[in-house]
C-alpha cells in the first residue's frame, strides 16, 4: 500500500487542564487522505476537529506526532494549505477583491498587477461575484457573499490542501445549499484536495468521496472512516433517491447518536489509532475492493 | 416654517440664532462710558472722565478681528506681530514636538503591543510618566536644554506622546486572531503582517490617539508660550493682557479656538478615512 497524499502519524493533543494536570484530546490519531480527495469530519463539540483544522494548517503545534504532506514533515502555516475559516476572516479595510488579490499576491509574487487581478476575478466569477459587487467591502456582504470571498481566496491560490473550517456553519439553510453547489462546482474543476470540518451530516454525504468519524472526547479517536459510496455528480435532490444514502445517512447517525459515547474514553496505549474502514454498498453483489480489510458491510444496530 | 428644513438646517438657524442673542445679551451688558459733558464737576475733579477698563463690546472684539485678520503677517518689531505670525510660530512648535513624539511613540506602540513582555514592562513607566502636567517638565527641560524654543518643543512632544504610544499598543494589542491566522496562513513575514494586517486593522485606533494627542499639545502650547515668551500665540495673549488690551485677548482667544478646531477636523477627516466596519 503506498503512503498517502497527506499522512498524520501518532498524533497526540494535550491541554494543561487547570488543575496541575493534563487533559488528552486524542491520542495517537492515524489517518490519511489521498490526493484529490474530498474528506470531511463529523464528530460532536469537544472531540478535537478544530484542533486537527489548526495542527494541519500550521496554526498549532501537535503535544506530539506528524503531519506529512507529499512524504515531507510539515510545520508552520504555508501557502500549500489554504484555510476556509467558519468567520470568514475577510480583512474588513479591503474590498472584496483585494481580500483576493492579496491571497493570488502572497502566492505568486512576481505575478503582474494585472494578472493578479484577471486572477482573482476568475475565482470571484466562479462563485458569482461579478460586476460591481468586487468593489465592495466585506461589511457590505451578506453571509453567504462573505464566505463566497473566502472560498474564492483559497482556490484562487491553488494550495495541495484545501482545509475547510465549518464553512457553512453560520449560514442559513437556504444559502448553504447555494454554495455547497458553488463548491462542488469549484471542486470539481480542480481536483482540489480537501478536507473539511461539518456539523451537517447531509452536507457531509453530498459533499465527500469519505467520512472520518470522531468519537466524543477527551481521548477522542478518529473511529471510522465511512466511504461514501454514491457517484459523482451528485446533485441534491437526486442523492436521497439512491439505495446507500439512507443506509449511510442512518449509519452516520448511529455513530453521532451512540456509538460516538460508547467509544469514548479509550486510551490507545501507545498504539496507532487509525480509523476502521467501512463500505455501505446496497446496489448490488459489487466485488469488493480490498478483500482483507473489515466485512464490508458492519452492523448498523449494534 | 422650519418643518420642510433638513435637520443640518434647522441645527444651522439654531446655531445662527443662538450666536445672535449671545452678542446681543453681551454688547447691552456692557455699560456705556458717560460722556464728559454729562458728568457732575465733583465727578470730573476725581477722575471720572477718564475711560475705564472693562470688557470691551463684541462690535469692538470683532473690528479688532477685521482688523488684524486683513493684514496678519505684518511684523513691525519683537512685541508688535500680526496674528498670522503669531499663529504660525505656535503651529511650527506643535507640529515639531507632535511629530517627534509620533515617531517615536508609533513604532514604540507596536514593539508593547505585540510583546506581553514589553507591555507589561513598559507599563509602570507610562503609568507614572503620563499623569504629570506638561508644564511640570519646563524647568527640567529649560536647565537641560537650556533654550526657551527647544524647551517649548519638548514640553509638546512630552505630552502628545502618552495617548498615541497607549492606543497604539492597545489597538496592536486588540487586532483579531483571525486577521494574523490570514496573514499566517498566507506566509506574510513579519514586515508585511505588520503593514498589511496589523497597521490597517490597529490604524482607527493609532488615528483616535493621534487626534488626542494634537488636541492636548494645543491646549498646552499657549500655556508653555506665556512661560518661555517671545512669539507664538499663547506669548500674544499674555503680552495683550500687559498691554490691557482685552480686546486682543478676547479675539485672539477666539483664533486658539478656531485653530484648535481645523487642527482637530483634520484628524477627524484622517480617522473616517482609515475607519472601517466589520
Amino acid at each position: 500500500m503506498s503512503k498517502p497524499f497527506l499522512s498524520i502519524e501518532n498524533m497526540t493533543q494535550t491541554f494543561p487542564d487547570g488543575q496541575g494536570g493534563t487533559l488528552t484530546v486524542f491520542e495517537d490519531a492515524t489517518f490519511g487522505i489521498d490526493k484529490g480527495e474530498f474528506v470531511c469530519i463529523l464528530g460532536h463539540s469537544g472531540c478535537g476537529k478544530s484542533t486537527i483544522m489548526n495542527i494541519l494548517a500550521g496554526l498549532a503545534e501537535p503535544t506530539s506526532g506528524v503531519v506529512k504532506m507529499d512524504g515531507f514533515e510539515v510545520s508552520g502555516p504555508s501557502l500549500d494549505r489554504g484555510v476556509v475559516f467558519q468567520n470568514y476572516s475577510l480583512l474588513p479595510w479591503l474590498s472584496t477583491l483585494k481580500n483576493v488579490t492579496f491571497g493570488v499576491k502572497a502566492r505568486y509574487p512576481d505575478w503582474s498587477k494585472a494578472k493578479v487581478e484577471a486572477h482573482a476575478r476568475e475565482y470571484l466569477a466562479m462563485v458569482g461575484l461579478e460586476g460591481d459587487v468586487v468593489h465592495r467591502k466585506p461589511s457590505q456582504l451578506s453571509g453567504g457573499m462573505r464566505q463566497r470571498v473566502s472560498i474564492a481566496r483559497a482556490f484562487a491560490n491553488h494550495p495541495k490542501l484545501l482545509l475547510l473550517d465549518e464553512p457553512f456553519g453560520a449560514l442559513d439553510a437556504l444559502t448553504r445549499g447555494t454554495i455547497q453547489d458553488e463548491l462542488l462546482k469549484i471542486w470539481g474543476g480542480t481536483e482540489q484536495t480537501v478536507f473539511m470540518i461539518t456539523h451537517d451530516i447531509d452536507e457531509a454525504i453530498l459533499l465527500a468521496d469519505r467520512i472520518l468519524l470522531m468519537t466524543n472526547g477527551p481521548f477522542a479517536r478518529v473511529a471510522e472512516s465511512v466511504e461514501i459510496t454514491i457517484p459523482r455528480p451528485r446533485n441534491r435532490t437526486d442523492i436521497v433517491e439512491h439505495p446507500n444514502y439512507y443506509a449511510i445517512r442512518n449509519h452516520l447517525v448511529q455513530f453521532l447518536g451512540q456509538r460516538s459515547k460508547e467509544l469514548a474514553g479509550q486510551q490507545s496505549g501507545g498504539e496507532p489509532q487509525s480509523p476502521t474502514r467501512v463500505v455501505i454498498d446496497k446496489t448490488g453483489p459489487a466485488p469488493d475492493p480490498e478483500p482483507t480489510t473489515k466485512p464490508q458491510l458492519r452492523a448498523v444496530n449494534d | 416654517m422650519l418643518d420642510n428644513l433638513s435637520t443640518n438646517q434647522r441645527a444651522a438657524v439654531l446655531s445662527v440664532v443662538m450666536l445672535v442673542v449671545g452678542l446681543l445679551i453681551w454688547e447691552a451688558a456692557i455699560p456705556a462710558q458717560k460722556a464728559a459733558s454729562e458728568l457732575t464737576e465733583y465727578e470730573r475733579l476725581t477722575g471720572g472722565g477718564a475711560p475705564k477698563a472693562g470688557v470691551p463690546p463684541p462690535s469692538q472684539v470683532l473690528a479688532k478681528a477685521w482688523e488684524q485678520l486683513s493684514n496678519p503677517f505684518y511684523d513691525a518689531g519683537p512685541n508688535d506681530k500680526g496674528i498670522g505670525i503669531q499663529i504660525g510660530y505656535s503651529i511650527y512648535r506643535v507640529l515639531t514636538g507632535y511629530i517627534l513624539a509620533a515617531l517615536i511613540a508609533i513604532p514604540l506602540g507596536f514593539l508593547i503591543g505585540m510583546s506581553q513582555v514589553a507591555y507589561k514592562a513598559f507599563n509602570p513607566f507610562i503609568q507614572v510618566l503620563r499623569p504629570i502636567s506638561p508644564l511640570a517638565w519646563m524647568p527640567l527641560a529649560l536647565f537641560i536644554i537650556q533654550d526657551s524654543e527647544a524647551s517649548a518643543i519638548f514640553v509638546i512632544f512630552i505630552c502628545s506622546i502618552w495617548p498615541m504610544l497607549i492606543n497604539t499598543a492597545f489597538g496592536v494589542a486588540g487586532v483579531r486572531q483571525d486577521w494574523v491566522n490570514v496573514a499566517r496562513t498566507h506566509e506574510l513575514n513579519g514586515i508585511k503582517t505588520a503593514f498589511m494586517v496589523i497597521l490597517p486593522a490597529a490604524a482607527p485606533t493609532i488615528i483616535t490617539g493621534m487626534r488626542i494627542s494634537i488636541g492636548i499639545a494645543w491646549l498646552v502650547i499657549v500655556a508653555a508660550e506665556m512661560l518661555v515668551g517671545g512669539t507664538g500665540i499663547g506669548y500674544y495673549v499674555w503680552n495683550e493682557w500687559n498691554n490691557l488690551d482685552l480686546t486682543s485677548v478676547i479675539f485672539s482667544i477666539l483664533m486658539i479656538g478656531v485653530v484648535g478646531m481645523l487642527l482637530d477636523s483634520a484628524f477627524g477627516f484622517l480617522q473616517r478615512a482609515v475607519t472601517y466596519a466589520e
